[in-house]
């Protein structure tokens, strides 16, 4: 997966868990849980989400990965 | 006009799912009735067939106000007391939200949380409406085959010989929703009374037609949902007057507990350690639609707990506390747009963990999206807020009346904690609990949190 199919990816899920929200608004490097309002069920659906879409299996482990949209999108692409 | 909630004076319907004649069963959704903080479906208080709709759609009545009515059925089996012709439905009193028996637990809208979104996806394709299926798959779950299965099944209502003019019936809710949606209602297939047009069948219709690749359109969980701009979706009331109305309830609602009940707070800090390591190790050999959050573990926590003292769980009526005899337990749920709900998650301290899991996800995405049912508005006996997902270490909250209690939950931080006089860094999350202290005593709110802490320290039980 390319950083920008894996930006594709996310974005897409974003629109699901939170459609109010455009992922084009955020700072890559900030918090995506904060910069989002996710709650912990928003965050648990929007990996769900990732992981049906990219066929990857994503461990409770990895969640750290998933702070910020940049690290996000490099966990995703390096896969 | 049932009271949803404590706060709640007036109500309008939006839309009537029956009509006189229909035979109707206690939990049936039979209207769609507006409230200042949502759209909320109305459930039948009885079984019977409905013999007059006597508010009509766009009225605005004060609780208390007859809906409609209902003949009762002369079951033999399970007399009514006010049984007989035309006895009336009676609206609960505002006071006091009606109890409801474990088995009429509102199990058809439940099916929503074990569908993944692919499966979504495939039903709007076909236009198959997901509440009306039983999953075959693991757990009750919906699979492919049975969406497509439900697809393939004829529709109730053919079309009317030489496919003449047909004189569409239509909810005026529905016209509204179709007019903003741009939705031609010629060509909307209805799945109300004798093919009549509802609102849910006009934003099918609506979804269906939107282009686009897989996963961008949204998927119609979220669909519902109503978006915080006006002209990015339909709403009873538009964003702005939902947005005050909702403030405005809670102001009367909150003053109201401020001004009658005399809170009391107690507060604890519990240790996570082994309720984090089995969730850990659980999680771990779990699919991500299967894995818990920690905040399944404190409801499932709170709820048991509130069973074990019962004196926080329960109502202030007439002057006394009036112990609850189920747990319904309320979860203080965000709203995106601003705002908050507080729907039941009936019997709580019942569900298994995966079973709760489920349900919660399921109570905020109809919480989000304006879907909640009556009974859910209207049988919380505790509530819980969960404010640790927006990082706070500590909440006390202000009691739902007529509700005596509310319990707390802040983030879990890793914080030095001692041992068996051993300090080391463990996870731990600070537990409160407001209560009412005219129904109980501070001992009694002691005990609770003591239960719960307890209870989090064997997860295996929960």
């Amino acid at each position: 997966m390319t950083p920008d199919q894996a930006r594709h990816a996310i974005g897409d899920a974003v629109a699901q868990v939170a459609p109010d929200a455009d992922i084009n608004d955020l700072d890559p490097d900030a918090d995506l849980r904060d910069g989002l309002e996710l709650d912990s069920l928003d965050f648990l659906r929007l990996v769900e989400i990732l992981s049906e879409r990219t066929g990857q299996r994503i461990e409770e482990d990895d969640y750290p990965q998933f702070a910020t949209l940049a690290s996000a999108v490099k966990f995703l692409a390096a896969r | 006009m049932p009271a949803l909630g404590a706060d709640m004076d007036e109500g309008t319907v939006l839309e009537w799912l029956v009509k006189p004649g229909d035979e109707v069963h206690k939990g049936d959704v039979i209207a769609v009735i507006d409230t200042a903080k949502a759209a909320i479906d109305a459930e039948a208080f009885c079984s019977g067939t409905i013999e007059q709709l006597v508010t009509g759609v766009g009225q605005t009545v004060p609780v208390g106000t007859v809906l409609a009515t209902i003949t009762e059925e002369a079951a033999p089996s399970a007399p009514v007391a006010p049984a007989g012709r035309g006895a009336q439905k009676r609206p609960s009193r505002p006071k006091a939200p009606r109890k409801r028996e474990p088995e009429h637990v509102a199990e058809p809208s439940h099916p929503l949380p074990t569908i993944s979104p692919l499966i979504r996806q495939r039903a709007r394709e076909l236009g198959v409406d997901l509440a009306t299926l039983r999953g075959s798959g693991r757990g009750g779950s919906v699979t492919r085959a049975d969406v497509e299965r439900a697809a393939a099944r004829p529709q109730k209502a053919p079309a009317p010989p030489g496919g003449a003019e047909r004189r569409i019936r239509v909810s005026p809710w529905a016209r509204r929703v179709a007019a903003e949606l741009g939705v031609d209602l010629g060509r909307v297939t209805g799945s109300g009374p004798a093919g009549s047009v509802r609102e849910t069948d006009v934003r099918r219709a609506a979804a269906s037609r939107e282009p686009g690749p897989a996963g961008q359109a949204p998927a119609p969980s979220q669909a519902g949902r109503r978006p915080p701009t006006a002209a990015a979706g339909p709403r009873a009331r538009s964003a702005a007057e939902r947005t005050l109305s909702m403030r405005q309830a809670i102001a009367r609602l909150m003053a109201r507990s401020k001004r009658e009940i005399p809170h009391y707070y107690v507060s604890t800090t519990v240790d996570m350690t082994s309720a984090l390591d089995w969730l850990r190790g659980r999680n771990r050999e779990l699919e991500v639609s299967e894995r818990l959050v920690p905040a399944a573990l404190l409801i499932k926590a709170a709820a048991l707990a509130a069973r074990q003292v019962p004196g926080v769980n329960g109502y202030w009526t007439d002057d006394q506390f009036c112990p609850a005899g189920a747990v319904h337990l309320g979860l203080a749920i965000s709203l995106r747009g601003g705002g908050l709900l507080t729907p039941a998650l009936h019997d709580a301290a019942d569900l298994r963990l995966p079973e709760l899991m489920s349900r919660m996800r399921d109570l905020v995405i109809r919480a989000r999206a304006g879907r909640l049912r009556s009974s859910e508005l209207t049988d919380a006996t505790i509530t819980v807020t969960n404010l640790g997902d927006q990082g706070v270490e500590s909440v006390f909250g202000v009691i739902y009346p007529p509700q005596v209690a509310l319990v707390g939950f802040g983030k879990i931080l890793e914080r030095p904690f001692a041992v068996g006089g051993l300090i080391g860094v463990r996870p731990v999350v600070v537990t409160t609990l407001a209560a009412d202290h005219r129904a109980s005593d501070g001992y009694t709110g002691a005990r609770y949190l003591t239960a719960i802490s307890d209870l989090l320290q064997k997860p295996e039980e929960l």
